[in-house]
């Protein structure tokens, strides 16, 4: 027993396979459970009651007849437009309001406890009743139209509510009111992780303040961009009752977004209809982040 | 107000705050306060709100306060508003919350630091591949998830308990909280991994005595982003959790989507203040935790 | 309290043996509100009464909120007592499932089929010739609302139909009114429907959603609609439009708006605001056209227990929800219509009361939309007519190619 045996390559750190094996259990049994489980029922003609034999799967099979129709519904094509939309408007605002905010934050600012907590606060209270408060403003018959009318400017109109097409940038507007104080947080933190040295060899060579954020600071900054766009777009994707408080979804169609539809679907007697929804956003959501991911995540890892 | 006095002493790293009113200071001020309008608007409308009476609520502007406040709503929120036969406002699922909300989040946070510390430092492929499922399924919708979570939980015998919403909140925490902690982990230098195994630490030796003690900064981060999401969860606690462990957020639920009968606007505002002010809580606390948190981990990266 | 004992002894001397302890049972419902909650007292005092136990599980939300948690509960296998459930077809999975409490033989025992009517709601409750859920009353879609005073003040008569609503429109826009009130969401399916019963007709109606005449959907008595549907969307101005259907319903009684359209439950909203019908306001049931009355309603399901002593308590809970007493006190409370015609209502107001006398009638009373389409169905045509009343450059023709092509495809 002095010399010790080359052990199977299997149990080399086993400790650590180990202590991964719950993320390793979720992620079999619920993911990737889950994801057979839709992408099956979507094939099926399931309506009330989930199935989970193979024989019921059997007797439901329906083969495409589920997708047929969901490309054939106008309100999944104005949903998945209004996605796309939002996502690119959220995302794209959200990184730069939550840039903006934090560089101001970052200038040595006296309270920034207090300013903090104001870009932060919304993150906390739950949509429901802050996406009504929302709608109250606006509103043109109560809100913001009718009170500055009120104060004199008669001709004044903000009814982007009311009106079809604009109905999905007042959801916009709401989500970034939400979302964009994480990302500041988390840009800011980005900030302040940066070397204190790297703003002195900046200044030495003349850089204007502008130019070392751009292209030195921002650079720099990419592992905390990647999570925030991580946190941001997937995000963006379930946006649900943001857009359920605020508009409904209307007025008719027009803000409607593809999780209300998916969970409409689900739980009004349609259920394979709502997996066949679900199952186009995941293949849409694999087919763009899996190559990214493998390149993003691949390199890094330590070996 | 300890917990913003000491927030806000973390900001400099450097010099001194400049004086207030050198010009470009007074632009930076000017933009952060009409900012700061824009984020306040819809909580004054709300705090304005829930201190009128109904018909003050009815014949009022929504952007002008009351000359005559009453806290009315916020008590008749907290322990009097019905929901169905009970009236007992908000009470007494703020225990169920809290019971709910605690293990939840110590037990995300141990399976996802954990994950992301073995995806960061002890690597294996197929914790790699399942770490790529993991961030593609952080982009599907919750609701997908409620009919086979069901079966999951009821084939581990745990439905309709503490235990399954725990379960629940951990699966849906995993994919970003994974992603913060092995960022973190990754950025941490290597030297301090190779001399603690040069040591002759262990797997558990290096993750509780050289990783933890510089990562308090990241688990506070993952405490807020839990702590939000489970304390406003409605759906998962009252699917999973059973009756008898309801969150606070069935009452709130209960109090806001009622649709029969008057609306009574004030008491859903100074519910919904109300809920949110056990997360607001945290944030304050640990608010120079959060910044310092990302700022040491997720960077270097 | 005398009925409930002799209804429960009634019950229990048919379906089961002597009861033997009070057993417990969690009972979800949607009614969250004031006035409904007292409704709901009602049936919990009874029950605790037959020496049971009333477990209240509010949800609020509607059956949106309540199914998924509903079914989620039934499959994870510990299912709530009892549970309100939209009756029809919605509930139809889970009863071949094997997953309801068979109520028959209480059913046959009490003789529901004699007491209970309008049949139509008794026949949602029933499939395969079994009964698997108890009506408790009855609530119709079909009135028009309308403010006394607003039209007084304007100098117009108040309108005893939908023309001359739509005909007094004009002169109330220039005062700055709203001529007719609408919320997003359902009510515009709501009010589509209402425009089918009482322009249409109540026979073309069911014609279409139940037997699927597919040439009566696209012929020119359901084009008649779609252009009364166009008329409604030009006086609608979009601004107007509120969020939820109490919104539409405040706009008419503070004056803002002379006119909505919505169901009964509307009544208990002008009954709040101390509104008296005839004289402040009117109640025009089938929308002033025709008297007519859809018959939705609420009923309770019941999840099969594996409980004995959960199935007893179950039984007498169904028995005790059609007894007279608590017939009267539940839908005296909840505003609604009881399911009994052998009980005394005189405490009911004047709308009520209208649509007692039409459902006594009995001729043109017809099934709930639930009872003939699928939900998902319904949704679907919901999605036409949003879109319908808020893009004016759909034309009336497309809209109605639109709904006949859902009623084409519905399932059976």
């Amino acid at each position: 027993m002095s010399e010790v045996k080359r052990p199977n390559p299997l149990f080399r750190n086993l400790t650590a396979k180990l202590a991964a094996s719950p993320m390793i259990f979720i992620v079999l049994v619920v993911f990737i459970g889950s994801t057979i489980w839709t992408v099956a029922s979507s094939f099926t003609g399931i309506k009330t009651l989930p199935i989970f034999t193979p024989q019921e799967f059997y007797d439901n099979w329906v083969g495409w007849d589920q997708y047929v129709r969901l490309w054939n519904t106008p309100r999944w094509i104005t949903s998945i437009t209004n996605l796309a939309i939002y996502g690119v408007l959220y995302s794209g605002f959200a990184f730069i309001i939550g840039f903006l905010l934090a560089v101001l934050m970052d200038q040595k600012i006296r309270a920034e406890g207090v300013f903090r907590t104001i870009y932060l606060y919304p993150f906390a209270l739950s949509f429901i009743v802050t996406g009504k408060v929302w709608a109250w403003i606006l509103n043109p018959a109560f809100g913001l139209e009718k009170t500055v009318r009120d104060l004199g400017w008669a001709s004044f109109s903000f009814d982007w509510l009311t009106n079809r097409d604009m109905s999905i940038y007042t959801v916009v507007i709401a989500g970034l009111w939400q979302g964009s104080g994480l990302v500041m947080a988390l840009m800011l933190a980005g900030l302040r992780s940066i070397d204190d040295e790297i703003w002195h060899a900046a200044r030495v060579d003349g850089i204007p303040k502008w130019r070392t954020y751009l292209q030195i600071v921002v650079p720099m900054m990419r592992p905390v961009m990647i999570t925030i766009f991580v946190i941001v777009a997937s995000g963006s994707v379930r946006v649900y009752d943001l857009v359920l408080a605020l508009t409904q979804g209307g007025p008719g169609n027009s803000s409607q977004v593809p999780s209300m539809y998916i969970y409409e679907k689900l739980f009004v007697g349609a259920l394979a209809q709502g997996t066949a929804a679900s199952s186009v956003l995941l293949l849409a959501t694999a087919i763009i982040l899996v190559p990214w991911i493998i390149v993003e995540f691949g390199k890094k890892s330590r070996s | 107000m300890t917990a913003m006095s000491s927030a806000s002493t973390v900001t400099p790293n450097g010099a001194k705050p400049k004086p207030m009113f050198a010009p470009g200071r007074v632009l930076i001020y000017t933009l952060l306060i009409v900012t700061s309008i824009y984020y306040l608007i819809p909580l004054y409308v709300m705090v304005i709100t829930s201190l009128k009476d109904l018909d003050q609520i009815r014949e009022g502007n929504i952007f002008i306060p009351t000359m005559k406040p009453t806290f009315d709503a916020w008590i008749k929120a907290w322990s009097a508003a019905c929901t169905g036969l009970n009236c007992t406002g908000l009470a007494p699922g703020f225990w169920n919350s809290v019971f709910i909300t605690i293990p939840s989040v110590i037990v995300s946070i141990a399976v996802a630091s954990i994950s992301g510390y073995t995806l960061a430092n002890w690597p294996f492929k197929f914790a790699e591949w399942c770490f790529t499922i993991l961030l593609v399924g952080s982009f599907i919708p919750y609701q997908v998830f409620l009919y086979p979570l069901v079966i999951i939980t009821r084939e581990m015998g745990i439905y309709s308990t503490l235990y399954a919403v725990i379960f629940v909140h951990t699966v849906f925490g995993l994919p970003i909280l994974t992603l913060l902690f092995r960022n973190y982990f990754a950025s941490l230098p290597e030297e301090l991994f190779k001399a603690a195994r040069v040591d002759g630490a262990g797997y558990w030796r290096i993750f509780f005595n050289v990783l933890m003690p510089m990562s308090l900064p990241i688990f506070s981060v993952a405490v807020i982003l839990q702590v939000t999401g489970i304390w406003n969860d409605f759906l998962f606690g009252v699917i999973y959790a059973g009756p008898t462990n309801y969150p606070m957020t069935v009452q709130l639920n209960n109090i806001v989507n009622s649709l029969q009968g008057v609306k009574e606007y004030n008491v859903e505002m100074a519910a919904t203040i109300l809920t949110g002010l056990v997360p607001l809580t945290i944030y304050f606390l640990s608010g120079k935790y959060f910044v310092r948190g990302i700022a040491a981990g997720a960077v270097k990266g | 309290m005398k009925l409930t004992k002799l209804a429960f002894a009634l019950c229990a001397s048919v379906a089961l043996p002597i009861m033997a302890q009070a057993t417990e049972l969690e009972v979800t419902h949607w009614w969250t509100s004031g006035g409904e909650a007292a409704a709901v007292a009602e049936f919990a005092k009874a029950f605790d009464a037959t020496g049971n136990k009333w477990v209240d599980g509010a949800i609020a939300g509607s059956g949106d909120v309540a199914r998924p948690i509903i079914i989620s509960r039934i499959l994870g296998g510990n299912p709530m007592g009892a549970t309100q459930l939209n009756p029809g077809k919605d509930a139809d999975d889970l009863i071949a499932a094997g997953l309801m409490q068979d109520l028959t033989e209480l059913a046959t025992a009490e003789d529901w089929a004699t007491i209970l009517r309008p049949k139509s709601q008794m026949d949602s409750c029933t499939l395969d010739g079994k009964v698997y859920c108890v009506p408790v009353n009855l609530h119709s879609g079909q009135w028009m609302w309308t403010n006394r005073k607003v039209y007084e003040d304007a100098g117009i008569a108040p309108p005893q139909n939908w023309a001359e609503m739509i005909a007094a429109a004009p002169a109330l826009k220039e005062k700055g009114i709203i001529p007719l009130s609408l919320a997003e969401g359902w009510p515009i399916g709501l009010l589509t429907e209402d425009l089918i019963v009482a322009i249409a007709g109540v026979d073309n109606y069911v014609a279409v959603y139940q037997d699927r005449n597919m040439e009566m959907a696209r012929g020119a008595e359901f084009a008649a609609v779609f252009k009364a549907i166009d008329e409604a969307r030009q006086i609608i101005d979009p601004k107007t439009v509120v969020p939820q259907w109490n919104d539409a319903v405040a706009l008419v009684i503070q004056g803002k708006a002379a006119a909505n359209v919505m169901g009964d439950w509307a009544g208990g909203e002008f009954a709040v605001a101390g509104m008296v019908a005839g004289t402040d306001y009117d109640c025009l049931p089938g929308l002033g056209v025709e008297p007519v009355l859809g018959t939705g309603g609420d009923v309770f399901y019941f999840p099969k227990s594996e409980d004995p002593e959960v199935t007893k308590a179950q039984l007498a809970m169904a028995s005790m929800m059609v007894t007279k007493e608590v017939q009267v006190a539940f839908n005296l409370k909840k505003g609604s219509l009881p399911m009994r015609a052998d009980v005394d209502l005189s405490a009911a107001n004047d709308c009520m009361k209208k649509g007692l006398e039409i459902l006594d009638n009995g001729t043109k009373v017809f099934p709930n939309n639930s009872q003939m389409l699928d939900r998902d169905s319904l949704n679907q045509i919901n999605d036409v007519m949003k879109e319908f009343f808020s893009d004016l450059t759909i034309t009336p023709e497309a809209a109605q190619e639109q709904f006949a092509a859902i009623i084409e495809a519905a399932p059976k």
